[in-house]
Order: structure tokens, then C-alpha cells, then sequence
């Protein structure tokens, strides 16, 4: 079977848009990506069958019928999707309720360096914090050892 | 006796619908949690023994025919994933328990958990058993859904950023594992994998490849190997003791457990083992570096389970028996010991009051039996002899130095450096938190004295107790273990009884 052009074109569409919404940093177009990707691969799987009249055995010769199995594999990841669209929702306005946005945040590591660099030091996962001190670390056993 | 082999997924799926309805009755969710997962485990140690002694155990669910219907199937590798990870899980759902009961969850019982727990076991459990990608698929997704759920648990401010991030990751892999099912599809008719094996082997050669690439890196981003397994250091140690436990020792084994079994059936021919052999070996160096240089307990552990990966991936690039016999050991063990060590964070957390080692110290004077329970995994990740890491990397080591060739010995070396570096920075957390003076800032006999805190319950300390004596099991049933592993390697290498027993008559 070849390809026809027309879902080829809009598998690619809609990969491409859900792609450029996923590089995005606010979770609602995050998701919206998301949606559109899903249903480019449902229309990908859907092309992987053979097209026909509807797989109803008794009503259609065998020989004509589409298949099936993709059409049943897409169902599975539509419910999938819904689930997952639910729950990214509520990630979304949980994240505004806390924070006023839903943007996804600079991982930890990131923030960490960042702050050593701001204060220009170099990173050594052994010093004290400035803010934070500690009499007792100073003087105790062990601390040369481990430098 | 294929009967038992679709119970180890339903039985718990059952318990999940029945803690669900029992949302207000904790300690009724408790005991059906309980029984689901133990009779799980009973279920899995039988088939374990079939197995071994009958060969791989099918059934086709629906009494559906393959290739029309799906299977399950049970062979030695999924039945030894199996039996150690649910192991694993129920001691993790004791621990949760005991921790629920210290703090009080009586008055507010996060009546979510227990079902999400169940679902994230039966997510597993599937993709072991799973005979049919699209049902590995799903499989896949049930354990990520209830991870994402799990994983967000009460919806703090840290664990919504730490979530969204991984959400999103384990979104984009599942996307790439479907579209990667799409194409299959449409190239071979099929997505039963042992018809797939047949039909592969009649691809042309680069679509073959294209696959392969696309469901190694759906794997390879649930595995958390490099480069694609940022996302793992930064989300897991936010979630609650436990489920960062389960997490990580069960969630990216399943990625592992996927490599396995694709490589060996669906790609025999190993034409990008090289590719593997790199990536291993970055994963473990650049994993491990990453360790050093971490302050905080569970974010150390995080990396260390990352570079632990490239082990594991070691086994499966050489692609010998010995090497994926290896490999499959060093699943078991690493399930269980990066489990205990989680648990035993989780422990240290409750005891020092944090798991950033700058305000940690002296906690092998304050709790000794914590340190014990913190000590022998730790040994044991780092590979100190008699224990199981150590056999675990002596066979692969082994299995390496076997095979010729530069880039494999540039592993080895790799493999050495990763184990010397792992008991560095596992040292490094003993010096900090156990030995040294206790910090003023640390939570006090005195805390505990006016009633309002346990710091160590007896719960919690029993089941990372059973863990250790798990793991220092695995240590002393290392002989008949390694000879169940080499049996499944050599079951995986050739095929065979993998095929013939889905289909007794050849492959249609």
C-alpha cells in the first residue's frame, strides 16, 4: 500500500506544531503540544492498516474489510491521552495556585550553579553554606580526611 | 498450571478497585494491600519454579489465538524480575505503612496512595509478563500514570516543579514508544513479538535500524542511561521516603528489562553493540562523577542509580551469555540494594531531620542500627566482596574481558573506576552523617521523649531490615542464582524457546 500524501502531510503538521509547543516553558501549551503529537501518531498507526469498508464480518466480503487492530490500538491511546490530559491540567492550576503561573521551573542542579556563579565561587559539595554557622562542623574529626 | 500467569497483574489491579472503593476505611485499604501484594509474591515465586522446571508459561488472554490476541508469558528472566520486584514492593508498602502510622495518618489518610501503589505494581508486573508491544506499551503507561500520581503526592510547591519535569519527559518517551509501535506495525503486519522476531529478519536493513533506534531511545529515557536520564536526579528525591524507593528500584529496571528483551529477540544481530558499548560506558562514568559532587543523600543515591545503569547496559551491548547473564543478575541485585539504600535514606531523613550531609553527622553513635542498615547495602552497592554487587560486577567484568577488542576493555576499565568511585562517594556520605560530631540542628532523644514524634518506628526499620537480609540472601543463593540467570540468557540468545512456546507449531 502506498502512502497517501494528504495524512502524510498532516502527521507531519501536526508533529511539527506539537513539537514547537512542547519546547515551550508554560505547562498549558506544553500540554496542548502534547494533544496535537498524540493525534498525529493516531493518524500514523491508523495508516498502517489496510483501508476498507468497516470490519463487520457477515455484512462485507473479508477481502475488502480495513483492519481493525490499529483502529482498536488508537481507542487505547485516546483513553490514554484523556487520562493524561486530565492530570496535566490539574498539574497546570495546581501550579498556578501555588506559584500565580504554570511555568516549568530550572531543575535544582541548575539553580545551584547559577547561584555559584553569581557569587563566583567554584562548587565543592562539602563547604557550609555562608549563611548557615556551623561551629561544631568546623572543628570536627574527619573534616581534613575528606577535603 | 498457565493459569497463574495473568494473576501476578490482575491480583493487584483487583486490590487497586477494592482500596479504592474502601477510600475511607485506612486500615482496611492496609490489609487488602497487603494480601494483594503477598499473594502476588506467592504467585510469582511458583512461576519462578515452573519456569525453571517446565520452561516459559503462556497464556493467551481472552482465549484468543495468537497472533490475533494477546500473550503473557513467563519465561526465567520475567519470572525472576517478577518474584524480586514484587518482593521489593511489598516491603516498600510495609515501610509506607509503618511511616503513615508514625505520623499520625489516621486523622488524614492520603486515601489515594494505597490504589496508586497497587497500579504502579500491576503496571510493572505487565510489562514483564507482556508477550505483545502494544501491551508493553500499556503496560508502560499504567506504571508511569500512577508514578506521576505517586510522585506528586499532597502537591507541595517542590514536588509540582519536580513533577511537571518529569511528567513531561516520561510523556515525550511514551510518545516516541508509540509512534516507533505505529511504524512497526505498519512494516511487519504484527506486533506480537514472537512473530516479530521471524518477521524482522526480513526488513530491509536501515528500516530495521530505524526502529531499533526509535525503541531504544523510548527505553533508553525510562532506563535514565546517558544522555538521556537528567530528568531522574532531579524529580525522585522530592517524592515521599517510599515512593522514591519503589521508583528507583523498579522503574527504570523495567526500561532496562524492555533493552533486553528487544535486543535479544527482535535484533539479534547486534550491529549497533558498539553504539551500546559507549553509552554504557558513559553512563556509568558521567553518572558517578555526578555522585561525587552531591551534598544531599538521596540526590547522591539518585546518580549512583543512573551509573549502576551502564552496567547493566554493559551486559546487553556484549551480548554473550555470560554478559547478559551478568546483566540480569546485576537487575536483581540493583532492585533490591538501591531500594534498601532509599528506604535507609528515607530513615535517616526521619532521624537526623534532613539528608543534606552538611547538617548531618554522628548518627553511628545516635542510631546504630541505623547505621547498620546503612552500611551493608552501602558496602554492597560499592561492590566490596563477599557481597552481591561484588559477584554482580565480577561477572560482567568477566564477561567483558572475554570478549577482544579495545572499546570493550575501555569499559572494564570504565566499570573499575565507576566501582571505586561509587565506594568514594559512598564514603564520603558515611564520613559526613555517621561519623563526626552530631549537628546542633539535628532532632534530639529529648524530640522523641514528649510523645508528639517516633523518629525510628519499628515499622520502618523491619522491612529495610528484611531488605538487607534480602540482599545479603542474594548474596548466599549467589551459585543457584547465577545458574537460573545463565539458563535465561542462553533462553534469551537463542530464541527459541521463547518462539516455540508461544507458538508450538511455527510462526505463522
Amino acid at each position: 500500500m502506498t502512502p497517501n500524501l494528504v495524512y502524510v502531510i498532516v502527521i507531519g503538521v501536526l508533529f511539527g506544531a506539537g513539537v514547537s509547543l512542547l519546547l515551550e516553558r508554560t505547562l498549558t501549551r506544553i500540554l496542548i503540544g502534547v494533544v496535537l503529537i498524540g493525534n498525529g501518531v493516531n493518524v500514523l498507526i491508523l495508516m498502517g492498516g489496510a483501508f476498507g469498508t468497516p470490519p463487520i464480518v457477515g455484512d462485507e466480503p473479508v477481502e475488502g474489510m480495513s483492519d481493525p487492530l490499529p483502529q482498536a490500538m488508537i481507542l487505547t491511546a485516546i483513553v490514554i491521552t484523556l487520562g493524561i490530559t486530565a492530570f496535566l491540567l490539574a498539574l497546570a492550576y495546581r501550579s498556578w495556585q501555588l506559584l500565580g503561573h504554570d511555568e516549568v521551573q530550572d531543575d535544582a542542579e541548575d539553580t545551584r550553579i547559577i547561584e555559584l556563579a553569581d557569587r563566583d565561587e567554584v562548587p565543592h559539595a562539602d563547604e557550609d553554606d555562608d549563611d548557615l554557622p556551623n561551629p561544631v562542623y568546623d572543628c570536627a574529626p574527619g573534616r581534613e580526611a575528606v577535603r | 498450571m498457565t493459569s497463574l500467569v495473568p494473576l501476578p497483574v490482575v491480583i493487584p489491579l483487583l486490590g487497586a478497585a477494592l482500596t479504592l472503593m474502601l477510600a475511607r476505611r485506612p486500615v482496611a485499604q492496609r490489609a487488602i494491600s497487603l494480601t494483594a501484594l503477598t499473594a502476588t509474591l506467592a504467585v510469582s515465586s511458583v512461576l519462578l519454579v515452573l519456569t525453571v522446571t517446565d520452561g516459559p508459561q503462556v497464556v493467551a488472554v481472552g482465549g484468543w489465538a495468537p497472533p490475533l490476541g494477546i500473550v503473557l508469558i513467563a519465561d526465567k528472566l520475567a519470572a525472576l524480575m517478577l518474584v524480586v520486584s514484587t518482593a521489593v514492593t511489598l516491603c516498600v508498602l510495609v515501610y509506607s505503612i509503618g511511616q503513615g502510622a508514625a505520623d499520625g495518618d489516621e486523622e488524614t489518610p492520603l486515601s489515594i496512595y494505597h490504589p496508586t501503589y497497587l497500579a504502579l505494581t500491576a503496571g510493572v508486573t505487565n510489562a514483564f509478563l507482556s508477550g505483545d508491544l502494544f501491551n508493553l506499551y500499556v503496560g508502560f503507561e499504567v506504571l508511569l500514570v500512577a508514578s506521576y500520581v505517586l510522585l506528586t503526592l499532597g502537591s507541595t510547591e517542590n514536588r509540582i516543579r519536580a513533577g511537571t519535569t518529569y511528567v513531561v519527559v516520561s510523556l515525550l518517551s511514551s510518545v516516541i514508544f508509540l509512534s516507533a509501535l505505529g511504524l512497526v506495525y505498519a512494516a511487519t503486519g504484527t506486533l506480537n513479538m514472537a512473530q516479530l522476531a521471524g518477521r524482522f529478519d526480513e526488513l530491509p536493513d536501515n528500516l530495521r535500524l530505524l526502529l531499533q533506534g526509535m525503541l531504544l531511545l523510548a527505553f533508553g529515557i525510562k532506563a535514565a542511561v546517558f544522555p538521556l536520564g537528567a530528568w531522574l536526579p532531579d524529580s525522585y528525591p522530592t517524592a515521599p521516603a517510599p515512593v522514591t524507593a519503589v521508583f528507583a528500584g523498579l522503574l527504570t529496571k523495567v526500561g532496562i528489562y524492555a533493552v533486553i528483551r528487544t535486543e535479544t529477540l527482535l535484533f539479534p544481530d547486534g550491529r549497533i553493540a558498539d553504539v551500546l558499548l559507549v553509552i554504557s560506558l558513559l553512563t556509568m562514568v558521567v553518572g558517578i562523577l555526578g555522585a561525587v559532587a552531591q551534598s544531599d543523600i538521596k540526590r547522591l543515591l539518585s546518580f549512583t542509580l543512573i551509573s549502576h545503569i551502564g552496567y547493566m547496559l554493559f551486559g546487553v551491548a556484549l551480548a554473550t551469555e555470560a554478559g547478559l547473564s551478568g546483566a540480569i543478575f546485576y537487575i536483581a541485585h540493583h532492585i533490591t540494594i538501591q531500594t534498601t539504600l532509599f528506604l535507609a535514606a528515607g530513615l535517616i531523613e526521619r532521624r537526623g531531620g534532613t539528608t543534606a550531609l552538611d547538617r548531618l553527622g554522628g548518627l553511628g553513635k545516635i542510631a546504630p542500627v541505623l547505621s547498620i542498615l546503612f552500611f551493608i547495602p552501602a558496602l554492597n552497592l560499592a561492590g566490596i566482596p563477599p557481597f552481591s554487587g561484588f559477584l554482580g560486577k565480577l561477572g560482567l567484568l568477566q564477561a567483558g574481558v572475554d570478549e577482544s577488542g579495545p572499546l570493550v576493555w575501555a569499559v572494564v576499565a570504565g566499570g573499575v573506576v565507576t566501582s571505586l568511585l561509587t565506594l568514594y562517594a559512598i564514603g564520603r556520605v558515611w564520613n559526613l552523617a555517621f561519623w563526626r560530631r552530631p549537628h546542633p540542628q539535628m532532632p534530639t532523644a529529648e524530640d522523641e521523649a514528649d510523645g508528639s514524634t517516633v523518629l525510628l518506628p519499628r515499622l520502618m526499620i523491619a522491612p529495610t531490615f528484611a531488605l538487607v537480609a534480602f540482599s545479603v540472601a542474594l548474596t548466599v543463593v549467589a551459585g543457584p542464582l547465577f545458574g537460573i540467570t545463565s539458563d535465561a540468557a542462553a533462553d534469551l540468545l537463542s530464541r527459541t524457546p521463547y518462539i516455540e512456546a508461544v507458538f508450538p507449531d511455527g510462526a505463522p
